[in-house]
């Protein structure tokens, strides 16, 4: 199969085939970042921009390295040191980095949906490093590749995620792709922290850890993300760590060959404990190494395939200048 | 011409072949201690694991194997529109200092092997790089040429040449001159 989509916006538009070509060619290009010379130059001559509106180390030190491995040029353009301080809405911002026939932006934002409005106003391919808590689509494609490198499959795997399901975009980027590949996915959290309609993507829910601890192949957890938390959702976190944390003592009850993800950061002795985090069952920091080649893989299809059928020439009518920071 | 399709090279002249190069290395080469096959993705691959067939039976010894993937190296990677499904390189040795016979199975515009080379050299440095192909078609583009032939085949631009070979393609090996279908 080919590929064919200019952009990355979520796991939620993508098929099984479109994910498994990303993991395929993750896979061949995992060996690049193992060299001496970790460099190829596949994509010599373009330039990637990373626009982060959201902290971010991991992600946007990866795409960084990702474009860099594949002989990108790479730029980074973060709120603090920008005219958005100045006012200047992001669609304008998004305009002048196109104006200077940059090939790609990688953009992180607090609103969902930004992505989707980048993609439909602005010619370079644009990838999603998180919109809000709606997708971040290379975390969870990540995800699946340290998934099957470590288990082999995917399909028939029991997923459990624990935490903060509400604000989780990893979450529901993960429920999209993994669900699409056949794994079964169980959902476990606060009740006040459950999104209303999950269960329609095809989900089980539970909110005893102890069922997820017990039946899962993988243990995926998350932290708190009280950034995002406009109103009081938990009586503590310390109620929090000790009903859904993970730690050594209830790991006891797991399946032997549990593997254990986060997607960081972690937030040790709340939903993990330190000993698991560094024990022999987490993959935390696999899945960091496993995202470089995830994201060269990402940036190798959708770059350079520009004489694509797609994106209206014609300057958006409807669309509104309302996304500042 | 009249007949679409004609097969030059069938699965014995195959095998005669690639035993006459695997003699022609060991001969030129200047030890077999620091040789090594790297065959290109796909049919060049398989070559290289029959040609260390060869040389073990020559000479009773194994020489290191590795695949090389081309693709992250093509010139046209920026122009083309659907980007080419890529494969793993596996190359698990250390190729600085070593002799290295490059295996493809046809030799035509000379692009893949400029690849190939610009791929080896961001592995390490070896001391020397020789090329060995089952056909060579012609009509180069860069100056790149073989050390080793299987069989020369004049051909027009027009035609296909296609190699088969029992590991790729299921079917006995056959080498098949086509010309290609469409206005010239």
């Amino acid at each position: 199969m080919n590929w064919t989509k200019h952009d990355l916006i979520d796991l939620q538009s993508l098929s099984k085939e479109e994910i498994e070509l990303i993991l395929e060619t993750a896979k061949s290009l995992r060996e690049v970042s193992t060299r001496d010379i970790k460099k190829v130059p596949a994509l010599r001559g373009k330039t990637v921009a990373m626009l982060f509106f959201e902290p971010s180390t991991r992600t946007r030190t990866s795409f960084e390295l990702a474009a860099k491995r594949l002989s990108a040029d790479t730029l980074n353009i973060s709120p603090g040191g920008s005219s958005f301080s100045k006012g200047e809405s992001i669609l304008d911002t998004a305009k002048n980095i196109q104006a200077m026939n940059v090939d790609m932006i990688v953009v992180r934002h607090s609103s969902a949906g930004t992505p989707k409005i980048l993609a439909d106003a602005l010619e370079p391919a644009i990838i999603n490093a998180g919109d809000g808590c709606r997708e971040h689509p290379t975390q969870a494609l990540l995800d699946m590749f340290t998934i099957k490198e470590k288990l082999g499959k995917i399909e028939g795997m029991k997923v459990g995620i624990v935490g903060d399901i509400l604000h989780s975009r990893v979450a529901r980027s993960n429920i999209w792709g993994l669900t699409k590949l056949g794994a079964r996915v169980t959902l476990c959290g606060p009740s006040t922290l459950m999104p209303m309609d999950i269960k329609k993507t095809g989900v089980q829910i539970t909110y005893d850890v102890e069922d997820v601890v017990r039946d899962s192949d993988v243990i995926m957890l998350l932290r708190l993300q009280n950034e995002r938390m406009t109103e009081k959702f938990l009586p503590s976190v310390r109620e929090f760590a000790k009903k859904f944390g993970i730690n050594k003592d209830r790991l006891k009850r797991a399946k032997k060959d549990v593997i254990i993800m986060h997607p960081g950061p972690t937030n040790r002795g709340v939903e993990i404990s330190g000993d698991v985090a560094d024990g022999e069952q987490s993959v935390i920091l696999e899945q960091v190494t496993n995202g470089i080649a995830i994201r060269m893989a990402v940036l190798y299809l959708l770059l350079g395939a520009k004489d694509r059928e797609r994106k209206p020439t014609t300057k958006q009518k409807g669309t509104k200048h309302v996304l500042t920071t | 011409m009249t007949n679409p399709a004609s097969k030059i090279m069938d699965q014995d002249i195959v095998r005669r072949a690639l035993m006459r190069i695997a003699h022609e290395i060991l001969e030129n080469g200047s030890g077999i201690e620091e040789l090594c096959l790297i065959g290109i993705r796909t049919r060049g691959a398989v070559l290289a694991e029959r040609l260390k067939g060869c040389i073990l039976q020559i000479e009773k010894k194994t020489v290191p194997v590795g695949i090389l993937d081309i693709t992250l190296y093509r010139d046209d990677l920026s122009t083309i529109s659907t980007k080419p499904i890529l494969h793993e390189t596996l190359i698990d040795f250390d190729i600085t200092g070593k002799d290295i016979v490059l295996v493809d199975d046809v030799l035509y515009t000379g692009r893949t092997i400029r690849s190939a080379l610009d791929a080896l050299v961001d592995f390490g440095r070896p001391s020397k790089i020789q090329l060995a192909v089952l056909i060579d078609r012609g009509h180069r583009e860069l100056p790149i040429r073989a050390d080793y032939v299987g069989k020369n085949i004049p051909t027009s631009v027009h035609q296909n040449v296609q190699v088969r070979l029992k590991e790729t393609d299921g079917v006995d090996d056959e080498v098949v001159i086509e010309d290609r279908a469409g206005p010239s």
